[in-house]
């Protein structure tokens, strides 16, 4: 195990700790509010302080931690379910139509800026975490399917490929049973990316009102609410800015020491 | 006075030891080689001498080139000796050279690396050492690159770069293990006169023992990092004191007894088999060109027979390995197993009764997968594979058969030799009891003492299990013991078709002729081999 992995194995916990302690318990109703007790700094009472309706921050993070990660989630989710099997079956049927239109379609989509166009998605179909998901989960199809095909392509020349063809084994059942098992570790460590690059895009999304609506608390909102108090309440922005920054942190070390940790030729290096 | 003289060398990476006490010399215009399986520790003496171990080796000792001891050296001084009094050849062609590089330029790099002349001077040198390792100047311009050359062409790359400044020690890392056998020929025959017009040293490494014993002057034999026994090579070859020696060279040239085929009932007929293969388009709108890698290829396998197929690489043999799978579609002509026409369509029955051994002990297994799954895995295509205890009882019935323990079944593939994994290989096409086996150069990676365990188990099964198969192999040793007739194919087509024996007692076709004389031989030892 390497420093990396741990430390972002730590800070990934910490969040999706938080997320799962807030379906039980929050310090406070992350929706009540309390104008007599607004943009308090961090105190006894109010951990991280209140925001300007006095809403507790600490537990606005906490829930905010849930959208983040669900909404991640889901959009890797989506990426992977629908780009790990298409990269599997361009490689399979390599140089076919069916691999060029995989592949072009991928092209057209890499094509894009992602975030513009999930921001016309949501603009289109309205603001929301859904379309957010979705907005973020397609965007995500091509990276795993590009990934996919590249490293299926080199194991479809080995000769245990081979061997299970003269068995008589199909495309489809070689691609699950022999090709999917040992590119696993590349698809995790690229879903850990993806995962903490989600999370980055919800934010960003939630920052110009396209991601989760209000009541639902997410740190991207938190930050775009914070924009005009931050000359006299910096507090409510440093706060959500640094828990994006820790989840990012951590999934991204956690992805880099995943990677040296599931490389058995980096593990023999150590 | 020798040129080199390595005294007590001692090697450690990490916690193994590499080399242990290893002592040997090579003189001016004297042809050394060391020889062993692999892990001996051959290879690792050469780069002992190039420095070129990894970071983490300990190495104890004296190598002393000239009387300068290089264990000692700084890697800047050692950087300065290496091109100019050190050459090295290594066993891949195919890497050793930069693509993106013209072969002038990689030749006359190493000379000017080591500020040895000017750039046109230095020029005009590259065009000599070309012309000198037969890469004559109106058909290879300095300005070819080395995908355009072949890979005996591009070993003579590798050695004129290695001999430009006219290094007094060349060693030669298996230069030949690449080639095919008419290349190597000309390899070694042009390794040994420049030895004699430079009165350089030469330390070859290399397996072949018929390379050995028809090259060098003196021999060295090492096993598990130590040398085992050391002399001239008609006086070693004469007289091997070690059993380990003995051992090497009797299975170099092991033999195999077959049983007699049954009489002929056609298994296998491939009838005017062609196979083309579409070039990258030459512009936009062209039809793109096709590359015949088999031309109307036409023979028949016999039940219970064992058929060699024998070509240098390129031949075409490996793309009819595949279209006799299935595992490619054939343009023209068809291939019939028992009467059913192959196609690449899946045809269960035919999976069934057809298997493959293939060459690369290590890429041929899923790592991930046990190997009791691995060996089953031919079970797919029977539309009633045995269950629970028949299954168990199958997989080790299969896993003795090819000297294995049952036990074994549960293990990974990492946990087993290279000989290990191919008889796993050889379990998992004979698990089905297939009608025919086709063995793709299955025993080429093999060391020779594996090797020859690898055929006697071959040969066994022929015996229980009335094994019919098709042999395909570059190697005309392995060929000639393993076989009862044989094919000789060259540029996709069957150039020569009679029993194993004839071929090579009377070859009749001048690339079999070629063939049969290039490959190097062990000489007969009337004691040595006993």
């Amino acid at each position: 195990m390497t420093r990396n992995l741990i430390l972002g194995s730590m800070l990934s916990s910490l969040v999706v700790l938080a997320a799962l302690v807030s379906f039980v318990w929050t310090p406070f109703d992350h929706t009540a509010m309390n104008i007599p007790a607004k943009l308090q700094q961090p105190n006894g009472i109010h951990w991280l302080g209140t925001d300007h309706f006095g809403r507790d921050i600490f537990s606005m993070i906490m829930v905010g931690a849930r959208t983040s990660i669900a909404v991640a989630l889901v959009a890797v989710g989506i990426g992977m379910g629908l780009g790990i099997p298409l990269g599997l079956a361009a490689a399979a049927r390599k140089g076919s139509w069916l691999d060029e239109l995989i592949m072009r379609a991928n092209d057209l989509v890499f094509a894009f800026p992602s975030l513009v166009i999930a921001i016309l998605i949501t603009a289109i179909f309205g603001a929301g975490a859904v379309n957010a998901i979705v907005a973020i989960g397609i965007f995500n199809i091509p990276v795993f399917a590009r990934i996919t095909r590249g490293a299926a392509l080199s194991l479809w020349e080995r000769e245990f490929i081979l061997a299970a063809r003269v068995a008589g084994k199909g495309a489809t059942r070689i691609s699950a049973e022999h090709i999917l098992p040992n590119i696993a570790n590349l698809l995790i460590v690229q879903g850990t990316i993806q995962f903490s690059l989600g999370i980055l895009a919800e934010a960003g999304l939630s920052y110009v009102g396209l991601g989760a609506q209000p009541p639902t608390p997410s740190w991207g909102r938190m930050l775009a609410d914070a924009q005009t108090m931050v000359s006299f309440a910096p507090h409510l922005a440093l706060i959500p800015g640094s828990a994006i920054v820790i989840t990012v942190l951590g999934l991204n070390l956690m992805g880099d020491g995943l990677r040296d940790w599931l490389d058995p030729k980096l593990r023999l290096a150590r | 006075m020798t040129l080199l003289d390595i005294s007590n060398l001692s090697l450690q990476i990490g916690p193994v030891q590499i080399l242990q006490d290893v002592s040997l010399s090579v003189a001016a215009g004297e042809i050394v080689a060391i020889t062993g399986e692999s892990g001996s520790g051959k290879s690792m003496t050469a780069f002992s001498v190039m420095g070129l171990l990894p970071e983490t080796a300990q190495a104890s000792g004296v190598i002393s080139l000239s009387g300068t001891d290089l264990l000692t050296q700084s890697e800047a001084q050692m950087c300065a000796l290496r091109g100019q009094s050190i050459g090295m050849v290594f066993q891949e062609p195919m890497t050793a050279l930069n693509p993106v590089k013209t072969i002038g330029d990689q030749v006359m790099e190493t000379i000017l690396i080591h500020k040895a002349m000017q750039a046109d001077e230095a020029r005009t040198r590259a065009r000599t050492l070309l012309d000198r390792v037969g890469l004559p100047a109106d058909r290879f311009p300095l300005s070819r690159y080395p995908h355009e050359l072949s890979g005996g062409q591009r070993q003579r790359v590798v050695i004129a770069m290695a001999i430009a400044l006219r290094p007094k020690l060349l060693i030669a890392d298996e230069p030949t293990t690449a080639l095919d056998v008419t290349t190597q020929a000309q390899i070694l025959e042009l390794l040994r006169d420049l030895v004699r017009e430079f009165d350089m040293g030469l330390m070859i490494i290399t397996h072949d023992l018929a390379v050995v014993a028809d090259l060098a002057d003196r021999i060295v034999v090492m096993r598990h990092g130590e040398v085992v026994e050391t002399g001239s090579t008609q006086a070693l070859l004469h007289n091997m004191q070690h059993p380990y020696t003995r051992m090497l060279f009797a299975a170099s040239n092991h033999q195999v007894n077959l049983p007699a085929p049954p009489a002929p009932e056609p298994l296998l007929e491939v009838k005017g088999a062609v196979r083309d293969y579409a070039l990258p388009r030459q512009s936009l709108f062209a039809k793109p060109k096709h590359f015949r890698a088999v031309r109307d290829v036409s023979f028949t396998l016999f039940r219970g027979e064992r058929l060699g197929l024998v070509g240098e690489s390129g031949c075409g043999k490996s793309t009819l390995t595949r279209a006799i799978l299935g595992l490619e579609p054939l343009q023209s002509g068809e291939i019939r197993l028992d009467g059913t026409k192959i196609s690449t369509a899946q045809n269960p029955e035919i999976r069934r009764r057809m298997q493959v051994v293939f060459q690369d002990p290590f890429g041929s297994f899923n790592p991930r997968h046990r190997v009791e799954r691995l060996i089953t895995e031919p079970f797919y295509a029977l539309t009633d594979p045995p269950k629970g205890q028949e299954r168990e009882d199958l997989i080790a019935q299969t896993l003795r058969a090819v000297r294995l323990k049952p036990e074994d079944a549960q293990k990974y593939v990492h946990q087993f030799s290279g000989g290990q994994r191919q008889r796993i290989a050889i379990a998992r096409a004979l698990i089905t009891r297939p009608d025919l086996i086709l063995f793709d150069e299955a025993v080429s990676a093999l060391d020779v003492s594996v090797r020859a365990q690898v055929l006697d188990l071959m040969a066994e099964l022929c015996d229980s299990y009335g094994l019919s198969y098709l042999f395909i192999s570059h190697d005309l040793s392995v060929v000639r013991t393993i076989t009862d007739r044989c094919l000789v194919m060259q540029k996709g087509e069957i150039v020569e078709e009679a029993p194993t024996e004839e071929i090579f007692d009377n070859p009749q076709h001048p690339y079999t002729r070629a063939l049969i004389a290039a490959a190097p031989q062990l000489p007969d030892l009337e004691q040595g081999a006993a």
